[in-house]
């Protein structure tokens, strides 16, 4: 569960990004964080990730209580969240296997349950045929569900999709979004950040709309109205 | 929650791999490391060698305290036992006139000719400490019934002077050194983190500890130290040895004998271990820090 309760953000060079924002997404939610370029969504998902903290209000994620955690615990409150990238971020020189295990071995997963978790995962973005690929022999569509897969395969309460669909064509956006729905529907809490008013419109979730810095709308099985 | 486990072979392997993966840099960062350590070592076992000359010197150093003429057995036995109960004193042996004068004809074969009255009795005095040299001498000259002394205290303060330079300058190269090596240790580290950047980023993000994140990196520091360390050391007995011989075969300094480097190369291969070992995980540590704020 993810609540900011009258959040504040203002970075060093004075620029404010949110300004009074209060919004809770309760665990097995789908949500749509919608709003223009410079509207705060980003500063939200940092905020979550515990990149940056916020200047005033509360932020809890995951039962973590992000204004006085330790810097110690940040990871294990990482390890409740997946994250997917407008980007990708594989890393070129390891396989499809390996990004996955590379992100299982950094929680201290041992080998027996990489074999076990991997395979189920790549099967389940519909990848089971790719683990030995490179992301270089990857089409767009597919690195972004290999990303899909490392966010996944730690079992997080929830993944938070940042633009996921920013860098590929409609019809590999649909794929990506209907993989996550799948995902939401096991389960697994989703926060998909983006600006791709058709997507949203389409697939009817409670959509949180960010103006300015302020939370401007927020409707259950709404559609992109900004 | 799951526990932070240390994943040694993982950490090393990691490691190797940085290390190939920019290894011109990493063979730049070990040829660093040799030159500093031989550098360091050269004078190191410099100062070994020095130590030991000095420590020969000093055992045979002595000065001769010359007997007043109306000094008796008596006074001089208190003479004697004066002069050993003051500091710094090591061993004090009378030596008579006609003993000097026989000790004289031995060493001077062929000579002039000295009569016996020439030579005055004396005490033969070794110090324990160069360092002290002049205030023994003039703590014994204060003595009644010292007449006169025979003392090369500029010599004894050269050699205390040689000593004390030695040191300084070593020990202000070696931290000159250790810290250009750290350098070099720490911009290679800097570099392979940088490279890798995203990597930690993704690790970050995936949650892993800062620790995690930092091992691979002291390892590779640790390995390319210790290889440093360990191709210093082979090349620093090579060296030695070479200029050892070439001193014995040339004939130059032939009243100093080398120290040679079996009887040393444990404690020297230790030094180099243990230098190598802390500039490498010295170096990475401080190079890595940065790229732990995501």
């Amino acid at each position: 569960m993810i609540r900011l309760i009258d959040v504040y953000k203002e970075y060093d060079n004075g620029s404010k990004a949110l300004k009074g924002v209060n919004l809770r997404i309760d665990d097995g939610e789908f949500v749509f964080l919608v709003g223009p370029s410079g509207s705060g969504k980003s500063t939200i998902v940092k905020l979550i990730t515990a990149e940056e903290s916020a200047t005033e209000g509360r932020v809890i994620v995951n039962g973590y209580n992000l204004n006085n955690i330790r810097r110690w615990q940040i990871p294990f409150m990482r390890r409740t969240l997946g994250v997917v990238f407008q980007d990708f971020r594989l890393i070129e020189k390891k396989t499809v296997r390996q990004n996955l295990e590379f992100a299982m071995r950094v929680i201290g997963a041992g080998r027996r349950e990489m074999d076990k978790r991997i395979p189920y995962v790549l099967e389940l973005v519909g990848l089971g045929g790719k683990a030995d690929a490179f992301p270089n022999q990857l089409s767009g569509g597919e690195q972004q569900r290999a990303a899909v897969a490392r966010a996944l395969v730690n079992n997080p309460a929830m993944i938070i999709a940042d633009e996921p669909t920013g860098n590929l064509d409609p019809a590999r956006s649909l794929e990506i979004m209907t993989l996550l729905e799948r995902i939401n529907a096991l389960g697994t809490t989703m926060l998909v950040v983006t600006h791709e008013r058709e997507l949203v419109n389409r697939f009817s979730k409670r959509v949180v709309s960010i103006k300015d810095g302020n939370l401007a709308q927020d409707v259950q099985k709404g559609g992109y109205q900004l | 929650m799951r526990k932070r486990g240390f994943n040694l072979g993982y950490f090393l392997s990691e490691g190797f791999h940085s290390i190939f993966s920019h290894g011109l840099m990493s063979f730049a960062a070990v040829c660093m490391i040799v030159a500093c350590l031989i550098i360091m070592g050269s004078f190191s076992l410099l100062a070994v060698n020095a130590d030991q000359m000095l420590t020969k010197e000093e055992e045979k150093n002595e000065f001769f305290a010359y007997i007043d003429e109306s000094c008796g057995e008596e006074d001089i036995s208190r003479l004697t036992e004066q002069v050993r109960a003051l500091p710094n004193v090591a061993s004090v042996a009378f030596t008579s006139k006609e003993e000097a004068h026989d000790a004289w004809v031995e060493s001077h074969p062929g000579g002039v000719e000295l009569p016996v009255n020439v030579f005055r009795d004396r005490l033969v005095i070794h110090v324990n400490s160069l360092e002290q040299f002049t205030d023994t001498v003039t703590a014994v000259t204060s003595l009644s019934g010292v007449a006169d002394y025979s003392a090369h205290s500029e010599l004894a303060e050269g050699f205390v002077l040689v000593r004390h330079a030695a040191t300084i300058l070593a020990t202000v190269l070696v931290a000159i050194l250790a810290a250009v090596s750290l350098f070099i240790i720490a911009n290679t580290i800097r570099l392979a983190a940088f490279t890798r950047r995203e990597e930690i980023g993704i690790m970050k993000i995936c949650g892993a500890t800062d620790s995690f994140v930092r091992w691979p990196f002291i390892f590779e520091g640790l390995i390319l130290g210790l290889a440093g360390a360990v191709i210093a050391f082979l090349l620093q007995w090579g060296i030695y040895t070479a200029v050892m011989n070439a001193l014995a075969d040339s004939g130059v300094l032939t009243l100093f004998e080398m120290v040679p480097f079996t009887a040393m190369w444990l404690p020297v291969l230790g030094m180099f271990l243990l230098a190598g070992a802390l500039i490498g995980t010295v170096g990475s540590g401080f190079a890595i820090g940065r790229f732990l704020r995501v």
